[in-house]
């Protein structure tokens, strides 16, 4: 039997708000438990939410980016249920009316083939608090600091046929919240994390099968890995007589499986219903058309503009705008070079190794665009060759200065001078009578021995090309 | 429309509200009678009534996105049985 994988995605991500979406109180991440939490968010008697604007015009953001409709009144809801780190005894969120739906973005797949995925809908809520179970004399301690966080909870159709869509989604979603600079997109800090609804049918089927929820996922590599242990489980189960049922469940990173959480009988049994503290929400035609006018260039846009300005492929692009900031930094050197490929092979290449191998983003990187560029300058105007420029690069990441005086401190101006480089290979000829005899009586490969030898003993710093031509002449001659 | 035993077991369990076996009876019975009573609304003839979300016929202010708020942690504790490091201590809960 062939299965058919059905996934769609809840994404939730964290606004980028400084203050709360409901309080006056700071969303900064690390703080001090509890010392961003206040009345409103401790969900004391007699408070009244009153909503951020600017979470407002975040979610108008996302949704214009994402070819989604605007919703001109949406509500809030009372979505109940007991937890500690849930003050209220309720989730404000949004039901029958949110801010955005009926949307779809596009995604690359791994063979170059493009898929849309709607976008079913994406709505305003507040994120709960957090309980740590460790320690605590066999009590959980209750951190409320990002109770009240704003959240737009991204809702996908299901249209995602493997864990590699489901990730590729996710990754566009990633991208396109950092370029729309509404969620800083720390996986690791939770602003933003899924939750996978996974369901298997034989292909051809029409009917969905019955799904489980996979909750918090909160890395790329997780996703993927949780998704294929799913579908493996779902399939296992069928195809040996049994039927799934529709639960939650945990992924365990550490045994790479997922299992069903427990105390679910009440799940889903939420009674929503409007939030009487809060009036209904209306968004203007001249509110959304000034924040469509602010919208930045987004990553597809940049990417189609990237291989039309600088001649790139369209996977070179697509590395290269990854972020607003890489594209920033390519741009920047691309500006002040010839070589449109050589920058981009530059940034892609060592610039974006010693990032990582460093840890650190292109935002902080010790070499700017413009020294990157001042370096590349030197390769074209022949004053170093491209091998040479590695190590002033390398130089130049350790903080030794501009590349000009790397290389002239270091001593590293390429030998172009003909005289000079003769001399060399004069001398290289005189050293290896043995190796000469071989060449002259037919051995042509040992060309490289002498190119290498004439490269050892000037550093690396001759001219190749330069050498090539001579040494032709004089092992000939 | 008259609700079962168990619907109410249900509702009191989601409110977390203990009630007794022999209070259960009572519940249903006035329970349903509260259903009953807004069940009259069924009459009405609302195809082209828009649904009502407030009774206030105004929209909700927004608030600038600005901190207003400061740390008042140890006042707010004073109101809490149990802290440790800053944490509220709660009943061991876990998924």
């Amino acid at each position: 039997m062939t299965w058919e994988v059905v996934i769609g995605l809840e994404i939730h991500a964290q606004l980028k708000t400084a203050s709360k979406i409901f309080s006056g109180a700071a969303t900064a991440f690390g703080a001090e438990p509890n010392t961003q939490a206040c009345l409103v968010d401790l969900g004391y008697p007699g408070v009244l939410p009153v909503l951020n604007r600017e979470a407002v015009r975040m979610a108008v953001r996302f949704g214009l980016a994402s070819h989604s409709t605007v919703a001109p009144r949406s509500i809030f809801a009372r979505k109940n249920y007991f937890y500690p780190d849930l003050p209220k005894g309720y989730q404000i969120s949004q039901y029958e009316l949110p801010v955005v739906h009926d949307g779809w973005v596009d995604i690359t797949l791994d063979d170059g083939a493009v898929k849309r995925v709607g976008i079913t809908r994406a709505h305003l809520e507040e994120d709960a608090g957090k309980s740590l179970h460790e320690d605590f004399h066999g009590l959980s301690g209750i951190d409320l600091n990002r109770a009240g966080t704003p959240l737009l909870e991204i809702v996908s159709e299901p249209d995602l046929r493997s864990a590699r869509e489901a990730v590729a989604y996710m990754k566009l979603i990633h991208q396109l919240v950092r370029y729309l600079d509404i969620c800083d997109g720390n996986m690791q800090e939770g602003s933003l994390r899924c939750d996978a609804n996974v369901s298997v049918r034989p292909l051809g089927r029409h009917e969905f099968g019955t799904r489980a929820e996979i909750k918090n996922l909160n890395s790329f590599r997780f996703i993927e890995r949780a998704i294929n242990f799913e579908v493996e489980r779902q399939i296992d189960i069928i195809e040996s007589g049994g039927s799934v049922v529709q639960e939650t469940r945990l992924y365990d990173s550490a045994r790479d499986e997922t299992r069903p959480m427990r105390s679910k009988e009440e799940a889903n049994d939420y009674r929503y219903f409007p939030d009487p503290d809060l009036l209904p929400v209306e968004i203007d035609r001249a509110t959304v058309d000034e924040i469509r006018a602010e919208l930045p260039e987004l990553p597809w846009e940049k990417q189609d503009r990237l291989v039309s300005d600088y001649g790139l492929s369209a996977y070179d692009a697509s590395l290269l705008s990854a972020s607003r900031a890489m594209a920033d930094y390519f741009e920047a050197v691309a500006s002040r070079v010839g070589d449109k490929k050589v920058a981009a092979n530059w940034v892609m290449g060592d610039l974006s190794g010693a990032l990582n191998k460093d840890g650190i983003g292109i935002e902080a990187s010790p070499v700017s665009a413009e020294a990157l560029a001042g370096m590349l300058c030197r390769i074209e105007d022949g004053t170093i060759s491209g091998k040479i420029a590695k190590s002033v690069f390398e130089a130049m990441w350790a903080g030794e200065g501009s590349a000009d005086a790397i290389i002239e401190a270091r001593g590293l101006k390429q030998i172009t001078d003909s005289g000079a480089i003769q001399a060399v290979i004069q001398q290289v000829l005189a050293d290896n009578p043995g190796q000469l005899e071989q060449y002259r009586s037919g051995k042509d490969k040992l060309f490289g021995f002498f190119v290498g030898q004439v490269m050892k003993a000037t550093r690396g710093q001759a001219n190749p090309a330069e050498v090539n031509k001579l040494l032709k002449e004089m092992l000939n001659g | 429309m008259a609700l079962t035993r168990h619907e109410v077991e249900n509702i009191a369990h989601l409110a977390r509200l203990r009630i007794s076996a022999d209070e259960v009876p009572g519940y249903v019975e006035s329970l349903s009678r509260i259903i009953d009573f807004v069940a009259q609304l069924d009459d009405a003839e609302t195809d082209k009534v828009e649904p009502m979300a407030h009774p206030l016929h105004m929209t909700q202010p927004l608030r600038v996105d600005a901190v207003t708020e400061e740390n008042q942690r140890e006042l707010f504790q004073t109101n809490a049985s149990r802290t440790e490091r800053g944490l509220y201590l709660v009943p061991k809960v876990i998924e």
